[in-house]
């Protein structure tokens, strides 16, 4: 085996290590499963870490009822095949309970109120450890990120006083009450996902490739109308076009693209050829400059 | 495809961040929504130029002072080589995020504004960066605009700077200089025509021809363990595995080894990778080991080849530095963090302060500050398994950490 030549098993090497290092260090550990291609990845990964024992840790995912129905019948699925347990807090349950308030308008989304959900979980099952896949090349706040990130008992994300992190090793240590945000992926391009997903073999939900679709245009971006979900004004007009995905969060900030790549290895050549970003395609970046990192200091992903 | 990883370094406003930028502008890197992003903020602020530290300072408040306050990692890569940029910030303050970005780099740039030449900032990282043994050193003399492309300037500069690197500890280390402009792209990603006097190579040119002859280190095999795997299952009812990374060269089946403390002696039987058996796990591989005999092996115990053992003790003699604004103390103690195994140390002495700038010594000192270098002698409560870092940079390096806090307070490079 020569582990050492190729730029994505390196990757490989360094994420089975962090998932391992999780295990070692977190008495309840958990991953985040959003149902999109970074935590499927994850998943994949630690399968791989632990093997032949099973993945010691569940998979959460915050459910915000906006999701594309094709991602939850693939969580599903998912979790039956590889004999995962997985814990789903839903987002409605938070509105319900008159935590949070659902946002109105055009721009109307539920994946701010995520964050008031995930919290409330973590404090539920007291994890300490909750494994992400965010990658440091998605958004500027990211790439300022450490691989294990402290947050405060009331989650959040201390940006200009991070722990230094040296060499790889990963310092766990918290007190009662705060928890680490684990991001074993940080170091993968979005292509490295990509080439990875390929490389695998790994199934991914059929919404990342290209396939045809009610969708409208508003602010240069392409949304789905096939559903009830993402608001849409009258004169909006709803059009039938070939899309796919690139990132799959929330349907109400998620946008299509054009594309006709409808195989693992079209999708690939389209990435490595895109000029725009991954996170070009969300809406919630767009907020504003610093969008990210308000979110993420509340206790975001 | 290989991948790279580099580290910036240099003082406060030297122009770190906005040569990252300049790269990855150059390089067709920067995706057209974020580029339009930088566009936007340059021509709001009153440029009449392009601000390519935005492409890296992500914070806002660093954004808002012009500065970079903690690492940034970039990605881009060419036909050659994937790239990974630690961009870190020059202010003294936050000396702890530039180690964390230098600590996992091959080779590392450091800046040196032409007007200001070389100063305290300088011969810090320069220090830092030659105690880490980074492999390749490149010394951009930048804002060359605004010294009128002059090679005196240049020269006055590198005969600085090689006065500085005549007293380094680590002599093997390579050093290039290069005379930049990241505003206006001289000699980044293309030769400049302006310095028609420089004959060597641009930037990202030198970084492109580097191969890992030039960057890596290679020790002995070390395998540290991290995880014990025990899956119960009916299928594998008494498979114990070993799960870890290997360090600084290659095991393979059959080869006899030596687990650590224990010294049982034994033979690797079975090298996994996933659900596939492998006869090799080479460097940096995240394998599970089975041994050919039952023995008791948990965390932080470490396998090793056999005739190859490291040094095994209850102390050890470090250069250290430090991280923190609660002063290290004799008699203070840590959690030494060393690879993966955790162990309770005392500070036993602090036998000198070291002057980054390599002009001596002090010796009477009674405790360290934030940012203070020095060599340390620590008792443990157990013994680790350990080599000189200059042998080993993972078994050769640890980190401490505050028992109270649980902060990472300093690293150190065993002796
Ligand atoms: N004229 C000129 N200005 C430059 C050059 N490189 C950088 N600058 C300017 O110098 C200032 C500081 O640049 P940064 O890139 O933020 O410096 P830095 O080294 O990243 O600073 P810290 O990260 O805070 O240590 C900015 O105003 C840049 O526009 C250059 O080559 N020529
Ligand atoms: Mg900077």
């Amino acid at each position: 085996m020569n582990k050492d030549t190729s730029h994505i098993n390196s990757l490989e090497n360094e994420a089975i290590y962090i998932m391992r290092e999780v295990a070692a260090q977190f008495e309840k550990p958990v991953l985040l499963f959003s149902g999109g291609k970074d935590s499927i990845t994850l998943v994949r990964l630690a399968v791989k870490a632990f093997y032949p024992a099973k993945v010691p840790f569940p998979l959460m995912h915050i459910d915000t009822g906006h999701n594309f129905p094709e991602t939850i019948e693939f969580r599903d699925r998912l979790v039956e095949e590889l004999g995962l347990e997985l814990i789903v807090r839903n987002v409605q349950d938070s509105i319900d309970q008159g935590k949070v308030k659902e946002e109105s308008g055009r721009y109307a989304s539920r994946n701010m109120l995520q964050t008031t959900t995930l919290l409330d979980a973590i404090e539920e099952f007291k994890f300490d450890a909750c494994i992400g896949g965010a990658r440091r090349d998605e958004e500027k706040a990211r790439a300022k990120e450490r691989i294990f990130s402290v947050r405060d008992d009331f989650g959040q994300w201390d940006e200009k006083n991070q722990r230094p992190e040296l060499f790889d090793m990963l310092n766990g240590e918290i007190e009662h009450g705060q928890n680490v945000r684990v991001f074993p992926i940080s170091n993968w391009t979005e292509l490295d996902v990509w080439s990875y997903i390929e490389q695998e073999n790994i199934e991914i939900p059929s919404i990342y490739f290209a396939h045809k679709r009610k969708v409208f245009l508003r602010d240069g971006m392409i949304w789905s109308a096939d559903d009830e979900v993402v608001y849409r004004d009258n004169h909006e007009e709803v059009v039938e076009e070939l899309v796919r995905f690139r990132t799959v969060g929330d349907m109400s900030c998620t946008a299509a693209v054009l594309s006709d790549a409808t195989t693992i290895s079209k999708v690939v050549e389209e990435i490595r050829e895109s000029t725009i970003s991954e996170r070009g395609a969300r809406i919630d970046d767009k907020r504003s400059e610093a969008a990210m990192e308000k979110r993420k200091q509340q206790g975001y992903f | 495809m290989e991948v790279l990883k580099i580290a910036t370094a240099g003082s406060v406003d030297d122009g770190k961040s906005t040569l990252i930028g300049r790269i990855l502008y150059d390089t067709k890197s920067l995706t057209t929504d974020k580029l339009e992003a930088i566009e936007k903020t340059s021509k709001q602020r009153g440029y009449d130029y392009l601000d390519f530290s935005l492409a890296t300072d992500g914070l806002v408040a660093e954004r808002e002072q012009g500065i970079t306050i903690d690492v940034a990692h970039i990605y881009f890569s060419t036909k050659k080589k994937s790239y990974i940029i630690a961009d870190t910030p020059g202010h003294v303050e936050y000396t702890r995020n530039m180690v964390t970005g230098a600590s996992t780099s091959q080779a590392s740039i450091i800046l040196i504004d032409a007007r200001k030449g070389v100063i305290e900032q300088t011969n810090r990282h320069f220090f830092i960066n030659n105690l880490l043994r980074i492999k390749d050193v490149v010394v951009t003399i930048n804002k060359m605009d605004l010294v009128d492309y002059s090679e005196e300037v240049y020269n006055k500069i590198k005969a600085d700077f090689e006065e500085l690197m005549s007293k380094r500890d680590y002599q093997d280390q390579k050093i290039t200089f290069i005379p930049v402009s990241a505003l206006k792209g001289d000699n980044v990603v293309n030769k400049s025509d302006k310095m028609p006097w420089y004959k060597g190579e641009a930037l990202l040119e030198h970084l492109e021809q580097l191969n890992k002859a030039d960057i890596f280190n290679v020790g002995t095999p070390r395998f540290p363990v991290q995880y014990v795997i025990r899956p119960k299952t009916e299928d594998f009812h008494d498979f114990r595995g070993y799960a870890g990374k290997v360090y600084g060269g290659n095991l393979s089946v059959g080869d006899d080894v030596i687990v650590l403390p224990s010294k049982t002696r034994s033979k690797i039987k079975d090298i996994y990778f996933y659900n596939e058996k492998y006869e090799t796990a080479s460097r940096r591989s995240s394998v599970t080991i089975t041994l050919e005999d039952d023995i008791n092996v948990s965390r932080g115990d470490m396998i090793v080849k056999e005739g190859d053992l490291p040094t095994i003790e209850k102390q050890f003699t470090a250069n250290v530095c430090w991280m923190d604004s609660n002063q290290l103390t004799p008699g203070g103690k840590y959690i030494v963090q060393h690879g993966v195994n955790k162990v309770l140390a005392k500070v036993d002495r602090i036998n000198h302060k070291i002057h980054p700038d390599y002009s001596g010594i002090d010796h009477d000192v009674t405790g360290l500050g934030v940012n203070d270098i020095a060599s340390v002698t620590f008792k443990l409560n157990k013994p680790i398994f350990y080599d000189q870092f200059k042998n080993h940079r993972t078994n050769g390096s640890f980190i401490l950490i505050d028992t109270q806090t649980n902060n990472t307070v300093g690293a150190g490079f065993i002796q």
